[in-house]
């Protein structure tokens, strides 16, 4: 019988009830007297901090006092007309480090207001209530090409097609959402929520949606500008950085973001192979993602292991502190410097890492982690930049409200260089892109 | 521990928390419970007039309105006085009293506004031994409609002449129970003293309606979709009830007639307050009905800590604020503070910059980094930020002292005491000259 220790990578390892678990909503919505209660607590700042901690601005004391009148749906519009994927938001900010962590009641009492769980009730609330609460402004014959179905391009499509646009959007895998959809563990979105947002979303209207349309091989920049009047760069990240150290060729040694996107694809999670002992190389969310959702799929050993400090970490303190509760080991201040195995992965060799003339070096003192899987999750990069585009560390250049180098070509996201790679900033970013798109386009 | 032993018109009881007349008090069962908990006594619910029983509607009785966290802030209700009949009430009052000889009984009453009708009910009390009545002058909904309750407590004529009534007919301790539906409160307490009466207590409930329902547009509580006012008491209430307390107990006239303070007392220090008002004691009904008979150990226990911190007795306590209830003409106008916030304290929460850059006198300035400051040459010291801010003793209000010069009005602080009958603003002060 398969079981946490059964040695290799195999499926399996858990029992059905543990599978539905372990993968469930991690924070369930509130009841009605749950939502109120979290919302008396609201102060009603004036010039609220949590407003100013919020990439896309929503007005939360709004939408919080609209919960505490009795009307969620209400609330809920608010929370849209600021970011139309505030239900996704919800689920996956890391407010902790945003709205949560600017709440004043977090600096008086250690406790914010629960907003992160506060605007799911409201957006939850009306999303339920079926239909679209937008409507299409007249169209303008103006017809605008979006690069990616991830929260950027959904959230500059919806922004566009509202104004009366029409929209195409391009995308490369099968399934829109971007990383909604393939890169954010499976139980903070569970229940096919990132396909039912997009459907809610392309509700609107005017919106075309292509799928198996990549970037330079199905489409070119060139061929989108000359088809449309403006074009909006979504397309995320899609390479990977390797490890570049002996043996990562070895078998078993996977990208994360490629073990969380079969993870969220799988139809049963009990047929997903995990190893008994697994090692995830790196310190921001992918990695934690990756770390976290091993453990709960049955492995028996999860270690994550980061070059640097703990306060360098990208992941906040608080999903460490998920990582560590969940019962992944974390280690810092650790280089990979070998991947041992014979031909497939069996240990990998660490150096502690000390800081030298020339940065980061590996120390004499090594050790090795025994390892069926080795996750690299060590950042990702743009994949092939469009020819022409001015490109800047790695990612496309903008200046202003996601303009680029090329006239007419907008671009937004995790592409793009500038604000933290959150779901919530590419929502900010499409959504202003669209409205300098829109004042170019009719002016 | 302070003694919190009370003795109110020479009705004994171990303390000065005494139960309303209101559903708390209304049969055996409930009042044994109350004195088992600790409740220094009862005013027995409101019996009528021999016959049959009165009725209450079968829907709801209660409307509420709340706070934060659905703290219940205030209650109404739609309940007429007891519905039991006059036998039962006057055989278990009989049997408490007997039981729980230490405890206040005191029996409130209402009847048809007739000599006959006072005293055949007076007689009946007197046979159960109870310490005193209590004459119901207050309720506003329903029985008012038939010419008693708050429909007697409205006219001074008709509050004298009943008193008289029940004084001539009883040697009991009798309670004039006023209602605060009229405009001046002095007028039915004087009329009770006229009339005799040993004591007033106050304040009944105030006519109210809590809420509409929006579906069907029928005032709540919603009886067939159909609403009628009710009686409104519990927290809300007490500042109305301190300051009618207050009027009674600073008129020369009236300084001698004891008040039994009732009105939103939900702690030992509302109870504290209504005392220093003037109250002899006081009576509780919302707060045990939001939380039971529990809140008497926090009311005795807090009172007895506050008196041995102050070192001073009931007795001590009582009144103690009267001599500090003036008239707006005599406020010393050269008392002048100015707000100052503890930043130690302050979360940047802001609110005390909205209320008074859009509501007062832009007094507060407001960085980028949100750090708030007062500024002296606006604040006016309304209290506006105090009041509104969430965190206790983050703004405080400071005199400036004397000599300073005030940079709002650029004068110099005086410690005289100089109030409006000597402003020279001020017409009648002028033509007194």
């Amino acid at each position: 019988m398969t079981s946490m220790t059964t040695p290799g990578i195999v499926p399996g390892r858990l029992s059905a009830e543990d599978y539905a678990r372990n993968f469930d909503d991690i924070y369930p919505d509130f009841d009605p007297h749950e939502a109120m209660v979290a919302a008396d607590r609201c102060y009603f700042c004036h010039d609220a901090p949590c407003i100013t901690a919020c990439p896309t601005e929503i007005d939360i004391p709004l939408f919080i006092r609209q919960i505490q009148a009795g009307q969620p749906e209400a609330a809920g519009k608010t929370i849209f007309d600021q970011n139309i994927l505030g239900g996704m938001c919800a689920r996956v900010c890391p407010t902790e480090t945003l709205c949560e962590g600017a709440c004043v009641r977090e600096m008086a009492e250690g406790q914010p207001v629960e907003i992160g769980r506060l605007q799911r009730y409201a957006t939850d609330r009306l999303m339920a209530e079926g239909g679209h609460p937008y409507a299409r402004a007249e169209g303008t014959g103006k017809r605008v090409a979006v690069v990616g179905a991830g929260p950027a391009g959904l959230a500059c499509a919806h922004a566009l097609a509202r104004e009366g646009h029409d929209v195409v959007i391009f995308e490369a895998r099968e399934k829109p959402g971007g990383l909604n959809e393939y890169g954010i563990a499976a139980y903070k979105t569970p229940h096919g929520f990132a396909q039912e947002e997009v459907e809610w979303i392309l509700g609107i209207g005017g919106i075309t949606l292509r799928h198996g349309m990549t970037l330079g091989r199905d489409i070119t920049l060139d061929g989108l500008r000359g088809e449309f009047d403006a074009v909006f760069l979504g397309m995320g990240l899609g390479g990977v950085n390797a490890l570049g150290v002996s043996g990562d060729d070895r078998g078993n040694v996977r990208d994360a973001v490629d073990f969380i996107a079969e993870l969220r694809q799988a139809g049963d999670l009990a047929a997903l192979p995990v190893g008994r002992h697994v090692v995830v190389i790196g310190g921001g969310m992918t990695a934690v993602d990756a770390a976290v959702q091993s453990k709960l799929l049955g492995a028996e050993h999860v270690t994550m292991v980061y070059r640097r400090g703990r306060e360098r970490m990208s992941a906040s303190d608080y999903e460490l502190d998920h990582a560590a509760t969940a019962g992944v080991k974390i280690i810092t201040g650790a280089m990979p410097m070998a991947v041992h195995g014979n031909g497939a992965v069996r240990e990998v060799e660490f150096a502690y890492s000390v800081e030298g003339p020339n940065g980061l070096a590996p120390g004499d003192e090594r050790f090795r982690l025994p390892a069926d899987q080795l996750f690299r999750a060590i950042g990702q990069t743009l994949d092939g930049a469009p020819e022409g585009l001015v490109v800047e560390g790695g990612k496309i250049a903008v200046e202003g409200a996601g303009k680029t180098s090329v006239p007419m070509v907008w671009a937004g996201g995790d592409c793009t260089a500038g604000g933290e790679d959150l779901t919530v900033t590419a929502v900010a970013q499409g959504r202003d892109a669209a409205a300098d798109i829109h004042a170019r386009l009719m002016g | 521990m302070a003694d919190l032993t009370s003795e109110f018109l020479g009705i004994k009881s171990p303390n000065p928390f005494w139960l309303a007349s209101a559903p708390p008090t209304d049969k055996e069962y409930n009042v044994v419970r109350a004195f088992k908990a600790g409740w220094g006594g009862v005013v027995w619910k409101t019996l009528g007039a021999e016959g049959p029983p009165i009725v209450n509607v079968n829907g709801p009785r209660y409307g509420a309105v709340w706070g934060a966290d659905r703290r219940l802030l205030g209650l109404n209700n739609i309940e007429l006085i007891t519905d039991r009949p006059l036998e039962a009430n006057l055989r278990e009052i009989k049997q408490v009293k007997r039981d729980w000889p230490d405890r206040a009984m005191v029996v409130s009453l209402m009847v048809p506004c007739d000599e006959e009708s006072w005293k055949a009910i007076l007689k009946r009390v007197e046979d159960t031994e109870a310490d005193g009545v209590e004459l119901n002058f207050g309720c506003p909904h329903g029985m008012s409609e038939r010419g008693m309750g708050s429909a007697v407590g409205q006219v001074p004529e008709y509050i004298e002449m009943v008193t008289r009534w029940v004084k001539t007919h009883s040697r009991m301790p009798c309670i004039v129970k006023l209602t605060p539906n009229i405009t001046d409160i002095r007028k039915p307490a004087e009329a009770a003293k006229r009339g005799g009466a040993d004591a007033v207590s106050l304040i009944n409930t105030i006519s109210s309606i809590t809420s509409v329902d929006l579906d069907n547009f029928s005032p709540e509580p919603s009886i067939d979709g159909k609403g009628a006012h009710g009686g409104y008491c519990g927290p809300a209430v007490k500042p109305i009830a301190l300051n009618m307390v207050a009027e009674i107990a600073r008129d020369p006239a009236l300084a001698d007639l004891p008040i039994s303070g009732i009105g939103g007392v939900t702690t030992w220090r509302d109870a504290a307050e209504f005392l220093a008002l003037g109250a002899g004691n006081v009576q509780v009904c919302t707060a045990a009905m939001t939380y039971g008979f529990g809140i008497i150990k926090e009311l005795t226990a807090g009172l007895s800590l506050y008196l041995d911190q102050k070192g001073m007795t009931l007795e001590q306590l009582q009144g103690r604020a009267v001599p500090n209830v003036t008239d707006w003409q005599y406020l010393n106008l050269n008392y002048v503070t100015k707000a100052r916030i503890d930043q130690d304290l302050c979360i940047k929460c802001g609110r005390c910059f909205a209320a008074c850059e859009d509501t007062s006198h832009q007094a507060i300035s407001m960085s980028p980094d949100r750090v708030f400051d007062v500024i002296d040459e606006e604040c006016v010291a309304c209290n506006l930020c105090v009041n509104v801010c969430p965190v206790e003793n983050c703004i405080t209000m400071e005199r400036l002292p004397a000599g300073v010069v005030d940079p709002r009005t650029g004068d110099t602080v005086s410690d005289d005491h100089g109030d409006w009958t000597s402003h020279p603003n001020n017409p009648m002060a002028r033509a007194a000259e």
